[in-house]
């Protein structure tokens, strides 16, 4: 007999060693892509959220290292462009990246390096799943994780359309898409993700999204304190909130940390393709076809005639002997 | 040799008694089956992708990652057959007079006075509406579908940009289920039409109530 893995509240708690029933699966889906009429689970896990704290990152990518260790990707060894970004960008091998600006604050004078870890954000309104065509292909749980389901991908980049962050990446490999799971694998297993267990100077914590809110505000609290009175949190309300949050000291101006977006939201033609222009389209094309069978049935076909018939005789003999 | 105006170089009166009027020859008539059968793939597997519940008709091709495949294709396959087809047969689509004239007619057409409507060449205004309108949908598929191609061209277009061809193909693509189920329609309804693009020919019948000018410029043809 084992028991369930507890639901974790930190990424730094050592793996158990007992044998332990995962905690989290097919039963937790809140809501999965293209099925809209999901029953609701039986129960509910507390909302889970990984806190990068931009402010405290030194830019080492020990993060990116264990995130490729534990899924085990294999990005493409790059050449050196000049960039510390290095692989250049988000791949099917690559989940998370470190984004590196240089900028010259103008307040101040100062010169600041902006290091942003780029990846999924687990969107609570995520616009890949709205844009997904294949039945469970992409899933929230109610912990908060949008989760990739692979087996049901089919590799048409509808989720690359929805994302407002530009995450998702269709691998050549096996036309199937690929992001962050926020190691959904070991959350299952009461354990935090890779990336945040990796991370150094603890920029990246992990816990209950409530819990991760409260440390944000202590760590704006203290940036302020020391002259960042634009510090805060970024956990965009357009979509939502989000399960990966960032601290900034710059909050006022997310897009300085290499084009965050300032307002994500769905966007509207994805929302109009995949709402109004739907719902229309298919009552339209179900309008046609009908209206042509029920003519079909009911109506009164259009014959040809005997009399059509000899009088096309006469024509095509008319002309004939005419010419003759 | 005199100028046509109404008909095609291979169109021939093949049996005087009775009549049987040569409507398409042989390659036509392939091209079009081949049309018809890329346009009816093209949309079970894309209502496929269109709505949830229908995501089923993917299991037609194979699967989700086979339909997905295999559409792009398909849609090259259409469009190079409507492009054989649309040189063929553009010079007696062009609007005329006489089709305004019949489409003020609209009420005698479906009322079946065929005394009332002019007569016509080749074509009437339906069937020109349903080459035109093909020819623009397909055009707009294939460029609005060329951009959102993911495993042919992954970095084509910006993100934004897909957004917007994603929504023109699903517009398009309804446009186009309801032009076919019109042509569709509109070849059954007219009874006896079928038979130009199964055996080529119509009879002289067909062509004397629906296309007379067609007929008599055959009919009175030396070449
Ligand atoms: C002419 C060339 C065409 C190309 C290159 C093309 C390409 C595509 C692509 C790449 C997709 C995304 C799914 C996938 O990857 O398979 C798609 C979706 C779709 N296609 Fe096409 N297609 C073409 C023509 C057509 C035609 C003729 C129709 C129907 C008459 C059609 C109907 C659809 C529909 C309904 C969808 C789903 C749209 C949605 O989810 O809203 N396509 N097409
Ligand atoms: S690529 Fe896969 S996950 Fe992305 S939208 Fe298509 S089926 Fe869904
Ligand atoms: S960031 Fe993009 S991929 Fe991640 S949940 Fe949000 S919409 Fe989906
Ligand atoms: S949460 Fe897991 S999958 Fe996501 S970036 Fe971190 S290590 Fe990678």
């Amino acid at each position: 007999m084992t028991g369930r893995a507890p639901e974790p509240v930190t990424a730094a708690a050592n793996p158990p060693v007992e044998p332990l029933e995962a905690n989290l699966g097919a039963r937790d889906v809140v809501r999965a892509s293209a099925m809209p009429n999901l029953p609701a689970p039986d129960r509910s896990l507390t909302e889970v959220a990984k806190l990068i704290d931009v402010s405290k990152c030194i830019g080492c990518k020990a993060c990116q290292s264990a995130c490729a260790e534990w899924n085990e990707t294999h990005p493409e060894i790059g050449v050196n462009t000049g960039v510390y970004e290095n692989p250049p960008d988000l791949s099917a091998e690559m989940f998370t990246l470190m984004r590196f600006t240089e900028y010259d604050n103008p307040d101040t004078g100062n010169f600041e390096w902006l290091i942003r870890k780029d990846g999924c954000m687990h969107c609570a309104e995520p616009g890949c799943l709205a844009a997904c065509p294949a039945p469970g292909a992409i899933v929230k749980y109610s912990n908060g994780i949008v989760d990739f389901i692979h087996e049901n991908c089919i590799g048409c980049g509808y989720c690359i359309i929805g994302c407002p962050f530009d995450v998702p990446r269709i691998s050549p490999r096996d036309n199937r898409s690929y992001k962050c799971t926020l190691c959904s694998d070991r959350v299952a297993m009461g354990q935090g993700p890779a990336c945040a267990k990796s991370c150094p100077t603890q920029a990246i914590v992990f816990g209950t999204k409530a819990a991760m809110i409260e440390h944000a505000n202590d760590r704006i609290a203290d940036l302020k304190s020391r002259g960042y009175a634009n510090a805060g949190v970024y956990d965009p309300p357009g979509v939502g909130g989000t399960h990966v949050i960032y601290v900034l000291h710059h909050a006022d101006q997310p897009s300085l940390y290499a084009g965050l977006p300032d307002d994500p939201q769905v966007a509207a033609t994805v929302s109009a393709w995949k709402g109004a222009n739907k719902t229309i389209g298919l009552a339209a094309m179900g309008l046609a076809a009908a209206g042509a069978v029920l003519h079909g049935l009911f109506g009164r076909a259009n014959r040809v005639s005997a009399e059509d018939e000899v009088e096309a005789q006469a024509l095509v003999d008319r002309e004939r002997e005419g010419d003759a | 040799m005199r100028r046509r105006h109404f008909s095609d170089r291979g169109d021939r009166i093949l049996d005087r008694n009775p009549v049987r009027v040569g409507r398409y020859r042989l390659f036509t008539r392939i091209n079009h089956w081949i049309i018809a059968a890329s346009t009816i793939l093209l949309l079970l597997s894309g209502l496929a992708f269109y709505w949830p519940s229908l995501f089923w008709l993917t299991a037609l091709f194979g699967g989700g990652q086979a339909a997905r495949w295999l559409h792009p294709i398909l849609g090259l396959v259409l469009a190079v057959g409507y492009l054989l087809m649309f040189v063929q047969l553009v010079a007696r689509n062009i609007p005329r007079h006489d089709d305004v004239v019949w489409v003020r007619h609209i009420r005698d057409i479906v009322d079946q006075n065929e005394d009332k409507l002019p007569t016509l060449g080749k074509y009437n205004a339906g069937q020109k509406f349903v080459f035109w309108a093909m020819a623009g949908l397909i055009l707009l598929l294939l460029g609005t579908g060329v951009m959102i191609w993911h495993q042919a061209f992954p970095d084509l277009v910006p993100v934004p940009a897909r957004r917007w061809a994603v929504l023109g193909h699903s517009v398009a693509a309804a446009l186009m289920a309801m032009t076919f189920v019109l042509h569709v329609y509109a070849g059954i309804w007219t009874r006896g039409t079928l038979s130009a693009m199964t055996r080529g020919w119509v009879t002289g019948g067909w062509a004397w109530r629906h296309h007379r000018k067609w007929l008599k410029e055959v009919a009175g043809r030396r070449d």
